[in-house]
């Protein structure tokens, strides 16, 4: 019987020939990553609600602190310990300050045909080297950490074929956002998100990271682009093999089918307070700024960097703008340093700020206050995601936010250009 | 008779022939330095007094650093309030994210030798490393100066501190102030001005001076001064003629000389929580970290990122072990970046920063909790200052503070050459 | 000449600015909001326990630290009437001057009140303290201190040179 990508990892992480839509299958988890958002709920359930509590394999576990690094309270610290001491005693690969989880993930650890599950929503990213990562919460990780499984039930796949090449000065995030915008935010609520055709492959690991990492803003369980020789490349020169590339059978079933035609994309953002109130930039209007942020593991990589760096350039940040630019790992931080981006931003007044979640997790850096405008590259804008309940978060891709960051309002980055 | 240098600053400046310690004079304040934390109090201070206009808009410099960046909501409020306060009054020098006060004053030559500066926060005393007499004073101090351009002083008595002869590898002007300040105790400098002076304190950078006047505060002193050298002039920018004026006279008085053979330094750190409960770092060597935090006004510059570098290269922070490095300045951050030492930093594994006050502060950037050990290279180590009252702070410097990140606890400074 | 008494709390030596208020609480918005975090890295109960009119006593260096006026002026919101210590930081010395919080500097009081248990004493201004049967002398303040005090702080001083009346 035919299978889509998504039917394709399952039925393998389940060890059975064929899976169809609606059942529900145990599966073997390929890693399972937990941050510090919430390692230490589920330390304490594992300390206190089992007996005599197991690992069933350690070597599956990646814990990774990224949303409050470095601590910016006692609360947050307290936590830290509680995950260090934890991951020490029991062996546990750890990743303090090196960077956002999914982006440690996919330079680390990532294969085509895995099956990740990680506990933060936005574990759908994985579908850029053509994994199911999908996001969980602490029991269902507790669950997986003892056991080595968790149940699925397999969702409906609906397919994204894109076909063509993104115009210049349109990005992955205008895309994505634009698909949003259609659907909306519950638009695609538990299924997969498939993405290919020949614009899909056209995109490189980074744009496809763009795509399916904010899958779950339309409520997706996750997002896969279809594999190609790009995901074969980029895994060896991570230096590990590409695992198993599994594309969709001719006469797989698909719920729905979206025809995409990514020279017709425009620039585009989200307005407050909601992911998929999507409109186009042109129609954004006079929307002064107070603060801007690139970075986070929708657009905190190299590529973004280099297009916030290329506008910067001889300019400098907006006197009434705070710009915060966080690199998604250090590895990206190595490379921009390298390039020269760091010098440009620093230059330009820009904050440059060590690798972590940073402003998208609202909580530790670059709080906004009560009334103030934030633009964004993160991955919500729900109301007080960044700081006070009254204040306002636009989504955009980083040339917009870079652009609007030098004008002191929101505007098109063809405005800097000239 | 003769006289001290911070007699000297006070008489040029006041016109007086002649001041003794205890006179009490008012004098013409040169520059204020107001930071993020206070902004809110000084202005509310300010029109409750019925001031209108500043005194002089040239001279008030108004720097954020303690909430760069924000970590809390209510943070955001004292930066909307500073906006509003340069804009209502004109302050010609503002400063959103650009570092440390203490760093930017003399870095951006708003302090400069023979002047008088007060700023709102207890570290001004850093632009002694320039021959300025500067020195900390509260909110409604400020706002007072800020009106009048003036404030009254009572001539301190000088402390004189004479050290002479060359450091041995791996001390750094930190071990000397700690050594120092273990000597006078957390009070002996009480309303007391430390004069430094001898062959070691000419042979040092600018900068290794500004982390001995920065922590001249902790042994009480009003003020921390070197007299201006060439390095000192090249630094602030000014001509040496014109700082001549600016020296000791050989039969001044002081109320007491200490004397110091550079030779008998060593790698010191200060204990939990007093900063004047100093150690040699042998005496507890192999003390287990969890955290080594470099930077702050005490020492966050470009030599101190260097050591840093220079002792990290090629190795790794020890594991379970987070070193943060929070560059004092951005100018400081652009130039390590520069000469390799951040990409050297990062790929040891450190934490880099946003410039800024950062953990020193105690409001973001490495908290720490019940049962944690930090050795950082800032000025501070009260009980709570980093987080929980149960955390346990080791100040000591770059040098010794690199190589225990290395190790993951209290380590001698070993192989690297210090110059 | 002024006489008052009231019940004494007794903290240590280098009480600095940090254990008075600690830096996180520095962006809440009042003093008011902030006191009761008052000496809390030492004594979290404390705040509370003050009550108006009581008197703190300590070793030498009192206030010492950061320049934060919350400091003495969170002390004063406690309505603590006043310290007395064996000495005081020079920079929160200023502030409390300029709030109005009376500083007592004497050496051998403190080493004689062991704890805080209901220790009460008797202040006489400028000139001596009281405490079981015993007199410690103490110093007048200087006169240009006096002025600031007499004009109730530094802000009534500006106020009057900027002829604002209440």
């Amino acid at each position: 019987m035919a299978m889509t990508i998504g039917e394709k990892i399952i039925a393998r992480a389940a060890g059975v020939d064929e899976v169809k839509p609606g059942q529900i299958h145990t599966v073997n988890v390929d890693y399972l990553m937990s941050n510090d958002g919430t390692t230490h709920l589920t330390i304490d359930m594992y300390n206190n609600k089992l007996k005599n509590p197991k690992i069933a394999d350690k070597d599956k576990l990646v814990f990774i602190m990224d949303h409050n690094v470095p601590a910016e309270n006692p609360k947050t610290a307290a936590a830290h310990k509680k995950m260090r001491d934890f991951a020490k005693a029991n062996d546990i690969k750890l990743y303090e300050g090196k960077g956002v989880c999914h982006q440690i993930m996919v330079e680390e650890f990532v294969k085509a045909g895995q099956f990740i599950m990680g506990a933060d929503s936005h574990t759908c990213s994985y579908g850029a080297l053509g994994a199911f990562g999908t996001g969980i919460g602490c029991t269902d990780f507790l669950y997986a950490m003892v056991t080595g499984t968790s149940w699925v039930m397999v969702p409906e796949t609906i397919r994204f074929n894109l076909k063509g090449k993104l115009r210049e000065g349109v990005y992955p995030r205008d895309l994505i956002l634009t698909i949003i915008g259609d659907v909306g935010a519950n638009g695609c609520n538990y299924k997969i998100m498939e993405f290919a055709g020949e614009g899909a492959h056209n995109l490189s690991i980074s744009d496809r990271f763009v795509l399916c990492n904010l899958a779950v803003e339309a409520g997706a369980k996750t997002g896969i682009v279809e594999p190609d020789e790009k995901v074969v490349e980029y895994c060896k020169n991570a230096g590990r093999d590409a695992g198993d590339l599994f594309v969709s059978d001719e006469d797989a079933v698909f719920e729905k089918v979206y025809e995409y035609d990514l020279d017709k994309i425009e620039p585009v953002v989200a307005r407050p307070d909601f992911v998929d109130d999507v409109i186009p930039l042109s129609q954004v209007g006079d929307v002064k700024i107070d603060q801007a942020f690139v970075g986070s593991c929708n657009n905190g990589r190299i590529e973004d960097l280099r297009v916030s760096a290329q506008l910067l350039k001889g300019k400098k940040v907006h006197p009434d703008v705070r710009f915060l630019i966080a690199p998604a790992s250090n590895n990206v931080f190595l490379q921009a340093l390298d390039e020269g981006l760091i010098d440009i931003f620093l230059e330009s007044g820009v904050m440059v700020m060590n690798s972590n979640c940073s402003v998208c997790w609202g909580s530790c850096q670059g709080v906004i206050g009560e009334g103030e405008v934030l633009i964004s590259t993160a991955t919500r804008n729900f109301k007080g995601r960044a700081g006070h309940k009254n204040s306002k978060i636009y989504l955009g891709s980083a040339a917009t936010v870079t652009a609007s960051a030098i004008a002191g309002k929101i505007v098109n980055a063809e405005v800097i250009y000239g | 008779m003769g006289h001290t240098l911070i007699e000297k600053i006070i008489m040029r400046n006041t016109g007086m022939e002649s001041v003794t310690p205890g006179n009490i004079v008012d004098v013409n304040v040169d520059r204020v330095m107001i930071h993020d934390i206070f902004i809110p109090f000084v202005k509310d201070k300010f029109e409750e007094m019925g001031f209108k206009k500043l005194w002089d808009e040239d001279k008030v410099v108004l720097i954020y650093d303690h909430l760069v960046p924000t970590s809390a909501v209510e943070d955001v409020r004292h930066f909307k309030i500073g906006d509003e306060f340069v804009k209502k009054y004109g302050v010609k020098h503002f400063h959103k994210a650009d570092g440390i006060c203490h760093q930017l004053m003399p870095q951006m030559g708003y302090a400069k030798p023979g002047n008088i500066v007060f700023g709102t926060d207890s570290h001004t005393t850093t632009y002694g490393c320039v021959g300025c007499f500067s020195s900390g004073v509260g909110y409604t101090e400020m706002a007072a100066i800020l009106g009048t351009g003036q404030m009254w002083v009572r001539v301190p008595e000088t402390i004189k501190i004479v050290i002479n002869g060359q450091l041995p590898a791996n001390v750094m002007s930190k071990d000397i102030i700690l050594r120092i300040i273990g000597d006078l105790r957390s009070d002996g400098a009480t309303y007391k001005v430390l004069e430094f002076s001898g062959s070691t304190v000419d042979a040092m950078s600018v900068s290794s001076r500004m982390t001995m006047s920065n922590m001249a505060i902790e042994a009480g002193a009003k003020a921390a001064l070197f007299a201006p050298d060439e390095k000192t002039c090249e630094y602030s920018k000014v001509e040496m003629k014109d700082v001549e004026w600016l020296k000791a006279d050989a039969d001044a008085t002081y109320c007491h000389v200490m004397e110091y053979d550079a030779k008998d330094f060593v790698p010191s750190v200060a204990c939990p929580s007093q900063v004047d409960n100093i150690k040699a770092v042998n005496e507890v060597e192999g003390t287990k970290l969890d955290q080594v935090f470099i930077g702050s006004c005490t020492n966050g510059r470009l030599e101190d990122i260097k050591v840093t570098a220079d002792i990290l290269r090629g190795k790794k922070v020890a594991p379970y072990v987070k070193l943060i490095v929070t560059p004092a300045s951005r100018s400081i951050y652009k130039e390590a970046v520069d000469a390799g030492y951040i990409k050297d930093l990062v790929s040891a594994g450190a934490i880099v920063t946003q410039p800024g006050c950062g953990l020193c502060c105690g409001r973001a950037c490495g908290i720490l909790t019940d049962g944690e050990r930090v050795l950082a290279t800032n000025n501070r180590n009260f009980l709570g200052r980093m987080g929980t009252s149960k955390v346990e702070i080791f100040l000591g410097s770059p040098a010794t503070a690199a190589a225990s990140a290395i190790t993951g606890e209290i380590t001698v400074p070993g192989e690297v050459k210090l110059q | 000449m002024d006489k008052f008494n009231g019940r004494v709390w007794v903290l240590g030596d280098d009480i600095d600015t940090d254990i008075i208020i600690p830096t996180e609480y520095l962006a809440l918005k009042t003093v008011d909001d902030m006191k009761k975090y008052a000496f809390s890295p030492l004594r979290p109960e404390l705040a509370g326990q003050i009550k108006d009119g009581d008197i703190i006593v300590a070793g030498k260096n009192f206030g010492c630290g950061s320049s934060r006026e919350q400091a003495p002026e969170i002390i004063k919101h406690l309505n603590v009437k006043c310290v007395i210590a064996k000495s005081f930081a020079r920079i929160f010395f200023r502030n409390s001057i300029n709030n109005g919080l009376l500083l007592i500097e004497n050496d051998s009081l403190y080493d004689d009140i062991k704890n805080d248990e209901g220790a009460n004493i008797e202040v006489t201004i400028n000139e001596k303290i009281s405490y079981n049967g015993k007199d410690y002398p103490i110093h007048a303040l200087p006169d240009n201190l006096c002025e600031i005090i007499n004009a109730g702080g530094l802000v009534a001083a500006m106020k009057k040179r900027n002829g604002i009346t209440d």
